[in-house]
């Protein structure tokens, strides 16, 4: 897989999700967006069954 | 008596006076006031001090003593984390933006409880911008101090929780913890912190950061004032459909039961190759204390705890996506770029996050299958100075902020009971916590533990002397 672009992530997603961020903060929300992906990645990259469902129960 | 005498001392030696009528709840709750109005211009821990209220709820239970009512918390003064809802107060979560909104038209359901078994509500504490913090400062009310070194953080997002019990403003404290937020001021301001069971407690009318991980719990000076507390406050709540169906325990009454039997050992592996100098001294201390020498490893814990920073960052921007579309310049800057990148989360991320819960829950199912208790630092050094923004972690350079609950982060993420208790490191005047974690629902377990500490004078919680 490509390697995560933070910043080109941040750009097109701030568009998508109708935020604006100012220019002072830039750095900072890419750098929590890289921060995110690496956790990220240490979670997707541990396969687990398909059998194992989210944790959240909706009792109705 | 003195507003020291009266107040410097754990809550449920205040109640058993009260109780006695050998002190006044209305003279507890003006010493209470009197003790803030001549420390919190130091220390900044209250951002809503309720006089009027704190006086009449004294008042009544006064006139409950008279009746010879048995309240567990007679006269006990405390305050709660402006998350909480207090009747006619606007509950800012911390933030600038909640200012804006109606003052809370009822208290939440745990403001209820502890006023029904007497405890006096004298206010609002400080808090983390909206709980998404380690550190207990904040842009908009200024930072919650360490009154045991005034330099240094309360550590949060409870942190004015830790500063107002730690100085002896109140004897307790209800704040929050979704990912250490009881656990870490209590570290860092040497104090008793319960998080109990996901899903024990009511959290009807507070203010919310992560449903699938936010706990609420007591912050105190003895893990009888826990325990007191912590009986007081579990009840089926018909407001919370989030709370979980479980019988009560009464951890009041198991607390003197002692430790023999228990099996307990201590997390080796990632807190081990993580921790300061500090926190090794005091969970080998604990362990010491407790006849313990066995270690265990926690599964892919590391992965535990990104997976609860997942989860985290996208669910709470989730909540937060409107205010952060229009008000994004009005958050406190140390939350405001987290809270945005968190607004840009694939659910596939999310998602992969809560299924790793799944898997990890069993694994510690089963790892708990050999084991009773579980030690576990719970920050990786002691209190940072104010304004902190690296620490050395591992050998390696890292932000400050996020890296101060990865210890307490991957325990909360699957809901485990924990009490953190207070250690005081020779050679240091600072103490740091150790995560004494039961089972799910065995609240009771960890109590013991605490209690048999302190009892044995291994763990303490003084008042600071400022």
């Amino acid at each position: 897989m490509k390697e995560f672009d933070a910043a080109a992530h941040v750009a097109h997603m701030e568009q998508v999700m109708g935020l604006t961020i100012d220019e002072a903060w830039r750095a900072g929300v890419v750098a929590n967006m890289a921060a995110t992906a690496r956790a990220a990645a240490l979670v997707t990259e541990f396969a687990l069954d398909d059998h194992v469902e989210p944790a959240p129960v909706f009792k109705p | 008596m003195s507003a020291f005498d009266i107040l410097f001392r754990p809550g449920h030696e205040i109640a058993a006076d009260v109780r006695a009528r050998r002190i006044s709840a209305r003279e507890v709750t003006e010493a209470a006031l009197d003790t803030i109005e001549a420390l919190d211009g130091k220390l900044n821990a209250f951002t809503d001090v309720t006089a009027e209220r704190a006086i009449e709820e004294a008042n009544r239970v006064d006139a409950a003593m008279i009746e010879g009512k048995a309240l567990p918390l007679a006269g006990v003064p405390y305050a709660v984390k402006n998350l909480f809802d207090i009747e006619g107060v606007v509950t800012r979560a911390g933030s600038k933006i909640n200012r804006d909104n109606a003052p809370a038209i009822a208290d939440a359901s745990l403001v209820t409880q502890m006023q029904k078994a007497g405890a006096v509500l004298i206010g609002g504490v400080n808090m983390g911008e909206y709980a998404y913090d380690f550190t207990g400062e904040n842009a908009h009310d200024g930072a919650s101090l360490n009154p045991h070194d005034p330099a240094r953080m309360s550590g949060g997002s409870s942190g004015g929780s830790g500063t107002a019990v730690a100085s002896g403003m109140v004897a307790l404290s209800l704040g929050s913890d979704t990912n250490g937020s009881i656990r870490v001021p209590s570290s860092f301001c040497g104090l008793y912190g319960l998080k109990p069971t996901f899903g024990r407690l009511s959290r009807a009318r507070t203010f919310p950061f992560v449903a699938s991980l936010d706990h609420l719990g007591p912050i105190a000076r003895s893990p009888r004032d826990l325990a007191v507390a912590f009986n007081a406050l579990q009840f089926p709540d018909p407001d919370d459909r989030h709370q979980l169906a479980q019988r009560p325990l009464d951890v009041e009454r198991a607390l003197g039961t002692g430790i023999s039997g228990l099996r307990i050992a201590v997390a080796g592996g990632y807190f081990r190759d993580q921790a300061g100098s500090e926190a090794l001294a005091a969970v080998e201390h604990v362990a010491k204390a407790l006849g313990t020498s066995r270690e265990v490893n926690l599964p892919e814990v590391h992965r535990a705890r990104a997976a609860a920073y997942v989860i985290t960052t996208s669910e709470s921007s989730a909540l937060h996506l409107e205010r952060l579309q229009t008000r994004a310049g009005d958050y406190d800057p140390d939350t405001r770029d987290r809270f945005l990148s968190g607004a840009m989360v694939p659910a596939a991320w999310y998602m992969a996050a809560q299924r790793f819960r799944t898997w990890f829950r069993a694994e510690m199912e089963h790892l708990f299958e050999t084991v009773d208790v579980i030690l576990a630092p719970a920050t990786p050094f002691p209190a940072l100075l104010s304004g902190t923004k690296e620490v050395e972690l591992a050998g390696s350079r890292v932000p400050a902020r996020p890296n101060i609950g990865i210890f307490a982060q991957p325990i909360s993420f699957i809901g485990l009971p924990v009490v953190a208790v207070p250690v005081w490191p020779a050679g240091t005047h600072l103490p740091i916590g150790v995560q004494v974690i039961a089972p799910a629902w065995r609240e009771d377990i960890a109590l013991r533990v605490a209690e048999a500490l302190h009892q044995a004078g291994a763990t303490a919680a003084p008042v600071a002397s400022l």
